[in-house]
């Protein structure tokens, strides 16, 4: 999320692709959060904690030692 | 991209793939349904299946909003886009799906009728605004993660008081789609094992309704992210859950779903939209209480009313086995049909326009797979 | 001494006019509108004869020749419009049959209404552009059609080049173990245009790749002339189509790795947004080149040294198979075909 725009509106920013998407969906966004989108809304946010520990998880399961 | 690069590494992949491998019980089989067609699409683009053991089957499920629309309600939305004074928004998806007597939008439109392709329900707005001698019809299909901007499309022009936006509703919805394709297993052969749940629409719905599958049907479900390695760990979520006599649902995609899931969409679905007592899908035949329609406050919006659309059901080509693949209960090479007569340039049906339908993923990406493994097992050893 | 009167010439208004009917009707409308457009852009000794036709000279070696449309819509967008875009892909089919252009040609079907400023301002590019590559424009036509039959303007060229004797790019030449080398990174043409068309507005800093490539083939056949086989510049359908045109032409297989494919992060990202694959995204200032094995790393290395090649890199190789599948080793490390592209390629929304 890189601007507020007002009137339920939002600029995100991905990958250096800048749009103006909706966020009339989800509550309590600010600058710098990530969210998720599809067809031109915002549907939830994306929680950064959770997202490093889905990660942890995943190294922790590609480098388990085969039995 | 952040959030989303992590998610395709392929050393980790490799790493998961192992696990996943170590952990199976060569004994048995596994066969789990990916439901949405997003996850079919990443599964194929990224060549998931060539990572998983043999004894891993991915069953392609019917959470691909165009493979399931009937091809009744695609001949409304083709008669509508005819009417000189309609301007049709649609998502691209919908463009090339095989309607009636080989008609379709894309060839309605070539025939002169006004059909716009659009991103989202934004763009169908702006055009009636800027149009306001065009009658636009917004044709509004998906699960329930495009449901709320349909829904919030219609509550703004309904207080803008525009009077030439209407919406052909063919929302359906996914867990009363998961019953059904769980209710109709009669075969124990193809009988699922565990299903991977969607992604988009769990951000919306959370993952309580899915509670039904494991509590009732006694399937575990795992919802996972959209990425490949999302999709991997789920998988193995899912292996783990079968050998330990587990049966729950689980969250893989915890960083966007949570268990009550996005609690004002789900209010502005609920308030523009009410159930509809029963509606055909594709492959499934008359599914009860699993659409949606406009409720009665916005009625002023529904373009069935406003058009007195009565659909007409309209039957499939006898040979084409979209039903029964989208049911999970055949695969596109068990059709007579596929990669002869119906391809990505002739579809006879809607698994093969879709770039999520499962006929249209195996032709693009998947018609060489026993070939390129026999390679990979030899480049391995 | 004779008094000849003559009426003043006025100057075409460029500023706010319009092409209108009698600028195609052949008569001094339309003589006005070629000299202050387009001799004013092209200037060469061809064009200033004024002739409906150019004398040439005979060339040493065999005559290649192409033609094209061009109906890009928008007409401008980053990175170029209509008319540089007609100049650098007329040269580049040439340069494809690793042959130097000499002699282009243009002919413009224009709409009425359309506004004599733009068509100066594309006329002028189509100019430099023709100038930056050495190849003059020495023939060309106009015409004007009525209000609502041509989108603006279309433009229609036809180029002519020289082969030398030796040289003998084909298709149907591409034989197994051949290596697979493109210029650079895929896509950034498509995006760019994309990226201005209705609907589908985001703000990208991303140009056109579109580039004449002929100073790089010159540069290829210099260096590894004998063993190439075929060359290709991707436009419409992307990579993936050139790929699988070739296989169907000669007969064999690919096997290509996705990560050995340069893409720039913003065409990934605008891929991502729209569900799109880069490989099928058209390219305007870039080539695929097939040549035998053991020339592959002397022709990448005259393709780095070359402005235009800076990102060439070695994507894959030529297999046998029957079925003519372009197989490729996906990013995250499983395998999927290359299929040709059915229709135009839509964005997905689930």
């Amino acid at each position: 999320m890189t601007e507020l725009l007002g009137d339920g509106m939002a600029r995100i920013d991905m990958g250096g692709v800048s749009k103006a998407i909706s966020v009339a969906l989800v509550e309590n966004v600010a600058v710098g959060d990530f969210v998720v989108v599809h067809v031109g809304y915002a549907l939830s946010k994306i929680d950064a904690e959770e997202a490093e520990r889905t990660l942890a998880l995943l190294r922790e399961a590609a480098s388990m030692e085969t039995p | 991209m952040k959030y989303v690069d992590e998610y395709r590494d392929p050393e980790l992949a490799k790493g998961v793939a192992a696990t996943i491998a170590a952990e199976v019980d060569a004994a048995r089989g596994y066969r789990f349904m990916e439901f949405c067609g997003g996850h079919t699409h990443a599964i194929s683009r990224y060549g998931v299946e060539d990572m998983l053991p043999r004894n891993v089957a991915m069953i392609h499920g019917p959470g691909c909003p165009v493979c399931v629309l009937p091809v009744g309600r695609i001949d409304d939305a083709i008669r509508l886009a005819s009417d000189p004074r309609v301007t049709l928004c649609t998502y691209a998806d919908l463009m090339r799906v095989p309607a009636s007597r080989g008609a379709s939008l894309l060839k309605a439109r070539a025939a002169g009728a006004d059909i716009r392709m659009v991103y989202s329900t934004l763009d169908a707005l702006r055009i009636a605004e800027a149009e306001p001698e065009r009658e636009v019809v917004f044709l509004a299909i998906g699960f329930e993660t495009t449901t709320p901007p349909t829904a919030l499309a219609i509550k703004q022009a309904k207080a803008k008081a525009l009077r030439n936006f209407s919406v052909f509703c063919n929302h359906v919805l996914t867990p009363v789609a998961m019953r059904a394709i769980l209710a109709g297993e009669s075969d124990e052969a193809t009988a699922l094992d565990g299903i991977v749940g969607p992604a988009h629409v769990s951000t919306v719905i959370g993952a309580r309704p899915y509670e039904f599958v494991a509590n009732e049907y006694g399937k575990p479900v795992v919802i996972s992210g959209f990425e490949p390695l999302d999709v991997m760990q789920s998988i193995l979520m899912l292996v783990r859950q079968i050998n330990e006599g587990r049966c729950a649902v689980e969250n893989q995609y915890v960083r966007a779903v949570t268990r009550d899931g996005n609690a004002r969409a789900q209010r502005e679905m609920d308030e523009v939209f009410e159930l509809q007592e029963s509606f055909e899908w594709r492959g499934l035949g008359m599914v009860p209480y699993s659409a949606l329609r406009l409720a009665e406050a916005f009625a002023a919006f529904d373009a069935e009313k406003r058009f007195g659309i009565h659909t007409v059901a309209a039957a499939d080509n006898p040979a084409c086995e979209c039903g029964a693949i989208l049911r999970g209960a055949k695969k596109p090479t068990d059709c007579r049909l596929f990669g002869t007569l119906c391809s990505p340039e002739t579809p006879m049906g809607s698994c093969m326009v879709s770039s999520e339908g499962s006929c249209a993923a195996h032709y693009a990406y998947g018609r060489f797979r026993d070939r390129s493994r026999a390679r990979m097992e030899r480049a391995a050893s | 001494m004779s008094l000849v009167m003559k009426p003043v010439r006025r100057k075409l208004d460029t500023r706010n006019g319009r092409v209108d009917l009698s600028h195609g009707s052949g008569g001094r409308a339309m003589a006005h509108l070629i000299a202050d457009i387009f001799h004013d852009a092209f200037d060469n000794d061809w064009l200033r004869r004024n002739d409906d036709q150019a004398s040439l000279d005979a060339q040493d070696g065999r005559l290649v020749m192409t033609t094209d449309g061009y109906v890009v819509s928008p007409l401008f967008f980053p990175g170029g419009d209509i008319g540089s875009l007609s100049v650098h892909g007329t040269i580049n089919d040439i340069a494809m049959a690793g042959a130097t252009p000499k002699y282009l040609s243009a002919s413009f079907i224009i709409e009425e209404g359309f506004a004599l400023g733009d068509l100066k301002r594309i006329a002028q590019s189509m100019g430099d552009a023709s100038r930056a590559a050495g190849v003059p424009i020495v023939a060309g036509d106009t015409k004007v059609v009525e209000r609502g039959k041509a989108d603006g303007v279309f433009i229609s060229t036809a180029g002519v080049g020289v082969l030398p004797d030796g040289l003998s790019l084909s298709s149907d030449k591409a034989r197994p173990g051949d290596a697979v080398l493109i210029s650079g990174s895929m896509g950034d043409h498509g995006v760019a245009i994309m990226s201005r068309r209705e609907n589908l507005e985001f703000g990208v800093e991303l140009l056109s790749d579109s580039a004449a490539l002929h100073g790089l083939t010159a540069a290829m056949v210099g260096a590894a002339g004998g063993a190439l086989r075929v060359m290709r510049d991707p436009t419409r359908g992307g990579l993936a189509a050139a790929l699988n045109e070739i296989a169907h032409q000669s007969n064999v297989g690919f096997s290509i790795a996705e990560e050995s494919v340069p893409v720039k992060p913003q065409v990934a990202a605008a891929c991502e947004f729209l569900g799109l694959d880069p490989l099928y995204v058209a390219n305007e200032g870039k080539l695929m080149a097939i040549c035998a094995p053991e020339a592959a790393d002397v022709l990448l290395d005259a393709m780095r040294a070359h402005p235009l090649g800076l990102e060439a890199a070695l994507i894959g190789h030529v297999v046998e198979d029957e079925r003519n599948f372009v197989e490729m080793t996906t990013r995250f490390g499983g395998g999927r075909i290359v299929d040709w592209l059915s229709g135009e390629q839509l964005p997905r929304i689930c």
